[in-house]
């Protein structure tokens, strides 16, 4: 079962980190209030965590994170049709507003994606009729008296109940799924095709399909404007389209270009004037009103330029990176390899390398930012290129709504990382 | 090169396709001062090259080798291997693989242009298309394989030379239409090398059936029985520049010993 501990450090505070025992963490996902935190890994299971009420008896406490429910979202299914396996790794969560004392949340692997209702039961009726306390049954002829079951406190209980299923719908592996801002409604894709679902109708959706011009140029996951579903949607093909395209600098031309210019993820900003994409070397940042070229891109690993033939052999090239805003849209987040991730300050154009690791980050020590040494002489805590650990790829981040409190997962690990507290 | 964890040895390729460097230009008539020099690295850049494209094939081989591949992932390394044989035509030596004589190792080139060649739009197999998606394909219904689109009128000029190669291949899967997604597949390259929409509304103003069809194909496609190695191979797109590679034949036992040897090299 799961082992957490704390650490503390300077800059950056390690609050938590949590670990699976077999299974690779594959999606990571705060809430909108960012009370709750949701990740998905490769066995199908979810498991969230809730933030820790502040209280004044433990102010250092503050921020930190429990599970608060566990559940098997997914289960691995067979394809008698086409013969296959489907996986049931949880590809994306996606939370829905809060409406009642409910929470609901969209967690799709590569084919189906469900909506489960988590809710909390803190009372238990008791004084059943026709069975006793332990639930078996009575005798109706032994019954002479009867009563009115009451609901009595009970320890608190989280259940998550599947509410719906979205199911063959994906040809392909399902990448991204997106709830519209009218929350009625919500979009999955795959690498062909996107879908769009009303929560209410499981069995029908109305889908759009790539036209041809994908082929040239792969296109990167879906997201919708938080502005409103009438507002463009990166990549949808619906009554109208804006294509964000940045020229091909001929200079830099190799090979890989295609390859590494291929989206791996798109985030709009908070405020929904910029959407941020996230390509293999690079996060670019882009303005709505101008799609000829970004107004900022960040270099996230530009030492692997040099090494994009070896990363093709071994698949690495092929590796999607997630990227991630602050609450503020003043600091994106991306990670990268050797469980490195790095923030970008958008203000004062500082960056941060930063490492997600156990041996690293004892007990009170402070999270050292590292770097990478690209040639010539390696200094005292530099790592060289050929050194790093391309096994260990920070894929998924996540950033809490509105403070400075980061989940960062590493494998089979989470770290929830904040502001140092003092 | 030090220690090199997760990161194979090969620093000829890393460094040779490092940003800018195209193609070299084969006349080795002119100018021997600059061939003696250049000697070493041109056929060492064509080597690579080579070596690249041989890695590449491999991969879409294990791509197609997939009940369900990736598709994103297939057609990167699909558009890849394109760019190297463009740049091998160009510079002469795709021209120049196709006439060699045939030694063992010269073999493993023809064959794998051979594998690039390829067209199984012989396989004219008209049969109908395979079950749809339930619900979800009821719109794309579209009659098949006819190229009522006139993107393919250009198309369709290109494709004449290659209806009269011969194609020993039999196609043994009961994938009656995977040549239609050969067709397809074909006709989408080729619809972009002769149109390149210079504007969003160019892209989207004429309804494209073929690329309907495409995906009704890939439907029908996955859920039929799992593709041999040898098959996968057919679904590669054909160049369009492969007017001389018209005594490509080749058979199954052929075709696994080359791919022993691509995946072993």
């Amino acid at each position: 079962f799961p082992i957490y501990y704390h650490l503390q450090a300077a800059v950056t505070e390690i609050v938590f980190v949590f670990s699976l025992p077999a299974d690779i963490i594959s999606t990571v996902e705060f809430n909108h209030t960012g009370e709750l935190l949701a990740t998905g890994d490769k066995g199908g299971r979810v498991v969230i965590f809730q933030r820790e009420q502040e209280s004044k008896n433990q102010p250092h406490r503050r921020g930190e994170y429990n599970v608060y429910s566990t559940f098997q979202s997914h289960e691995p299914e067979f394809d008698y049709l086409k013969s296959l396996e489907i996986e049931e790794k949880i590809n994306k969560i996606r939370w829905l507003p809060q409406q009642n004392a409910a929470y609901f949340l969209l967690s799709t692997n590569d084919k189906t994606v469900k909506l489960w209702k988590v809710s909390e039961r803190d009372k238990r009726p008791e004084g059943y009729n026709l069975k006793d306390e332990d639930g078996r049954l009575r005798d109706p002829s032994m019954i002479t008296v009867l009563r009115v079951p009451v609901l009595r406190p009970m320890d608190l209980m989280v259940e998550a109940t599947p509410r719906r299923v979205f199911a063959n719908a994906h040809t392909y592996h399902i990448n991204s799924i997106s709830v519209n801002s009218d929350y009625e409604t919500y979009m999955s894709a795959d690498d062909l095709r996107i879908n769009l679902w009303n929560f209410e109708i499981t069995n029908q959706s109305f889908s759009i399909l790539w036209r041809v011009w994908l082929w040239r140029r792969p296109w990167g996951p879906v997201r919708s404007s938080p502005r409103g579903s009438s507002r463009l949607m990166l990549g949808v093909v619906l009554s109208s389209c804006t294509v964000f395209e940045e020229p091909e600098d001929p200079s830099n031309r190799s090979f890989f270009s295609e390859i590494i210019s291929s989206i791996s993820d798109v985030k709009f900003s908070h405020s929904g004037r910029y959407i941020m994409t996230r390509d293999y070397l690079t996060v670019k940042v882009w303005d709505l009103n101008m799609e000829n070229r970004p107004i900022e891109t960040y270099q996230v690993h530009d030492y692997l330029r040099s090494k994009l033939c070896s990363l093709y052999e071994n698949d690495c090239i092929f590796d999607k990176f997630e990227c991630v805003w602050n609450g503020s849209d003043s600091v994106i987040m991306t990670g990268s390899y050797n469980n490195f991730f790095r923030m970008f300050d958008r203000n004062t154009k500082r960056d941060v390398t930063l490492e997600a690791s156990r041996e690293n980050s004892k007990p009170r020590a402070i999270l050292k930012p590292r770097k990478v040494c690209v040639g010539g002489k390696r200094r005292k805590d530099e790592i060289s290129v050929d050194s790093l650990d391309f096994s260990k790829k920070i894929l998924h981040t996540a950033w809490h709504p509105s403070e400075n409190i980061i989940a960062v997962a590493a494998t089979n690990n989470l770290y929830i990382f904040q502001d140092k507290v003092n | 090169m030090g220690e090199e964890e997760g990161l194979h040895q090969t620093p000829f390729l890393d460094t040779m396709f490092v940003r800018g460097l195209k193609r070299k230009c084969f006349d080795g008539e002119e100018d021997i001062e600059g061939t003696l020099a250049g000697i070493k690295a041109i056929p060492s850049y064509n080597l690579q090259r080579q070596s690249l494209l041989d890695m590449s094939l491999v991969k879409l081989q294990l791509c197609h080798m997939l009940v369900e591949p990736n598709l994103c992932r297939s057609v990167l390394i699909a558009n890849t291997v394109r760019q190297i044989q463009e740049e091998m035509t160009q510079d002469g030596t795709w021209q120049m693989i196709n006439t060699q004589s045939t030694g063992q190792a010269s073999l493993d080139r023809l064959v794998s242009t051979d594998i690039l060649c390829r067209s199984s739009r012989d396989h004219q197999a008209e049969g109908k298309h395979g079950p749809a998606y339930g619900t979800f394909n009821k719109d794309f219904e579209s009659d098949q394989a006819q190229d009522n689109s006139e993107t393919m009128s250009t198309a369709s000029a290109v494709q004449t030379p290659r209806n009269l190669q011969s194609n020993v291949w039999e196609m043994e899967s009961p994938q009656e239409n995977k040549g239609n997604f050969q067709k397809s597949l074909d006709q989408i390259f080729e619809t972009l090398e002769n149109k390149s929409p210079n504007t969003v509304e160019d892209l989207f103003s004429e309804v494209d059936n073929s690329y309907y069809d495409l995906d009704t194909m890939l439907t029908g496609m996955m859920s039929n029985t799992k593709m041999g190695h040898c098959d996968s191979l057919e679904t590669f797109p054909s160049p369009t520049n492969t007017a001389s590679n018209s005594n490509c034949k080749s058979d199954l036992n052929d075709l696994d010993h080359i791919v022993e040897i691509l995946v072993e090299s």
